[in-house]
């Protein structure tokens, strides 16, 4: 009887509790639904970001690499609201700007802006001055001065000219440093070519080197490089000839700091520049020939492709297949 | 641009704030609460009138490599997010891009292809095959011939004009065939069309355009040259002034363009046209072909000269950077060279 009464209880209880679990699943279901309607919708315009970043990263990818500003410029008005993405991810050829005190003309990039005014690596001032623009601390400060001395060595021995500038800071995030290295050079024969041979010649090389913290004398460096450039060189009276182009490559190494931080960085540098330099000269260009070479053909010498080439394998084979 | 670029500058600083996010690099940067910031800031960007975002959207689009402005258009409609003002800006672009990079195009009929340029163009729309006399009704942004359409007679040059043009034309399509792998040429009247034998000067172009474009080997280019002949038959001479030009793209990771042109100038006597033919031909392939060998010797400077001038593969001292006492032999070079300056 209890066990009976007791059943229908439980029988009832469940009946309820099923009721109550089918309430509350509705409701799961109803708050689920909502969710799920302001999901794909926030989904569709994280979409939406996805494919206007590639898009616009792809034209950027196809303009003219001289017209790098003003494509960059025409992105941002079309799509500001991702401007702080697009000028993250577009390099842009760099700016000069003149130390008053130091008399010397250094470079700007992010890295050393504070609201309008850029700090210079020379005498670590502000221009236009700025009272409590941010400092880098004495111990950076000092690494950053040495950077700079001998970076602009460097500079004058592979460019032979032009502007160096080198930055140091503390990223918000993680310990370590980093650290900016820029070369600006304009090689023609107005500017510090040395031969004369460019009508126009620009070089802008961006290195940002991110610098783990020191780990049982060893340190993680990270770095980002791009080099943009554009010439154009004077060599036949009646005909211009530019070539211009841009590439961004990443190297990583962990290197004994036994031999200081700047030596580490300096011989990644340059031997990234040489890489850079060399895979522009030797297979870009190369590819860029190519494609002429291709398009229209060189009379007289003879391809195995070319219209005379191919009807004099014609004769040849007539020939054999006679004898 | 000035103007949109002053427009954007306290934009500008306003955004790079946010711009060290690069020195965390981008691994490290959560995707998807940036794209959330990024969402957030939607309200604040400035207003561009649609007027000014077809404009811009006219600039990408003309500036589109050889073959590639299918692809730039589909990326600008990504960018732009508005069907209309990507229509208006097509509308607006395709036809001077087209006949700007003389793309050749398939008859509705098949029976051969038309080259759009600005010779032809009879309107917008149509466009003159002078070869086959035919006129070619051309969609634009669709980039294809709708229909095709014998020409009128008063859209033909005059028989004696047609002579000389045709037999230009003939000596043309032989070395353009032997030349360019991909190549196509037409031969317009320009200028004098109903000239007749003894008569005035009359005018004729001469085209050739040749288009390469890989989307999976990363390249692209073009090369288009325009001849200008006219003929005096007074003096009894033929002047032939061109203009080549030249691009080239390849952008397999990173984003390299060349850009030449050349322009030149000769001149030979009026014969029989069939002898004209040949005479201005082999004068257009000889400065082709010189061209050609000027590109080559550019070319061959680039790595030793060109180059040079920017960064060196070597700094002066023929041996790598020597890193580790940079400073100190530049202080002894300073030294020794405030020497020899006492000296």
């Amino acid at each position: 009887m209890q066990v009976g009464r007791l059943r229908m209880q439980a029988a009832e209880e469940g009946g309820r509790e099923r009721e109550r679990v089918k309430e509350r699943e509705t409701k799961r279901r109803d708050i689920l639904f909502v969710r799920a309607g302001e999901h794909s919708e926030k989904h569709q315009r994280r979409i939406g970001v996805r494919v206007a970043m590639e898009a616009a990263m792809d034209l950027m990818r196809r303009m003219p690499p001289t017209q790098v500003d003003t494509a960059l410029s025409s992105l941002l008005l079309l799509l500001p609201q991702y401007s702080s993405e697009l000028l993250s991810r577009v390099d842009q050829p760099l700016q000069v700007a003149w130390d008053a005190e130091c008399l010397k003309h250094y470079l700007l990039c992010d890295y050393n802006r504070d609201g309008d005014s850029y700090r210079s690596p020379w005498s670590c001032k502000y221009f236009p001055s700025l009272e409590d623009g941010a400092q880098p601390s004495d111990q950076l400060r000092k690494l950053e001065v040495e950077a700079n001395e001998i970076f602009a060595i460097y500079r004058d021995q592979y460019y032979e000219g032009g502007i160096s500038s080198v930055y140091l800071w503390e990223p918000e995030i993680g310990g370590g440093f980093a650290a900016c290295f820029l070369i600006k050079k304009d090689g023609s024969e107005d500017g510090q070519g040395r031969r004369g041979l460019l009508q126009h010649g620009l070089w802008d090389a961006i290195h940002v080197l991110e610098v783990g913290e020191e780990d049982e004398g060893l340190a993680h460096y990270r770095l980002t490089s791009t080099v943009m450039l554009s010439f154009t060189t004077k060599d036949a009276p009646s005909v211009s000839f530019s070539l211009s182009g841009s590439i961004t490559r990443e190297m990583q190494a962990d290197l004994s700091v036994a031999e200081g931080h700047l030596t580490n960085m300096g011989r990644m540098i340059e031997e990234m520049e040489g890489k850079l330099r060399n895979g522009l000269d030797q297979v870009y260009f190369g590819k860029t020939k190519e494609v002429v070479f291709t398009l229209r053909e060189p009379l007289g010498s003879l391809t195995a492709t070319s219209a005379t080439g191919q009807s004099l394998q014609q004769v040849v084979m007539d020939d054999i297949l006679r004898k | 641009m000035c103007l949109a670029f002053s427009l954007f500058m306290p934009l500008l600083s306003l955004f790079l704030f946010s711009r060290d996010d690069r020195s965390a690099h981008e691994v490290s940067v959560d995707r998807s609460t940036m794209a959330e910031h990024i969402l957030e800031d939607e309200e604040e960007g400035l207003e561009v009138t649609d007027e000014q975002k077809i404009g811009l959207a006219t600039w990408f689009l003309l500036k589109s490599p050889p073959g590639e402005i299918q692809q730039v258009a589909k990326s600008i409609r990504g960018v732009l997010m508005d069907e209309r003002l990507f229509d208006m800006a097509a509308k607006e672009a395709f036809p001077k891009y087209n006949m700007e990079q003389m793309i050749a195009i398939d008859l509705a009929d098949h029976s051969g292809q038309v080259l759009l340029t600005k010779y032809g163009a009879i309107d917008v729309s149509q466009h003159l095959d002078p070869r086959t006399a035919q006129v070619a009704v051309i969609d634009h942004v669709k980039q294809v011939c709708t229909d095709v359409r014998p020409a009128a007679d008063d859209e033909l040059p005059s028989a004696f004009v047609e002579e000389h043009r045709a037999s230009i034309d003939n000596e043309l399509v032989k070395y353009v065939e032997e030349a360019f792998p991909k190549g196509n040429c037409a031969v317009y009247c320009t200028c004098g069309k109903d000239v007749e034998s003894g008569g005035d000067e009359f005018e004729l172009k001469a085209v050739i355009s040749a288009t390469k474009f890989s989307a999976q080997n990363f390249y692209s280019g073009s090369w288009r040259s325009v001849w200008k002949i006219q003929v005096n038959q007074e003096l009894q001479t033929v002047e032939i002034n061109g203009k080549i030009n030249v691009i080239a793209h390849y952008f397999e990771e990173g984003n390299v363009q060349l850009e030449t042109s050349s322009e030149c100038s000769n001149s030979t006597l009026l014969q029989s046209p069939a002898d004209t033919g040949v005479a201005v031909v082999n004068v257009i392939q000889y400065l082709e072909s010189d061209y050609l060998g000027v590109l080559e010797e550019s070319y061959s400077k680039v790595s030793d000269n060109s180059f040079k001038e920017l960064r060196r593969k070597l700094p002066v001292t023929r041996t790598r950077f020597s890193w580790n006492n940079a400073l100190q032999l530049s202080l002894s070079r300073e030294i020794t060279k405030e020497l020899s300056l006492t000296r």
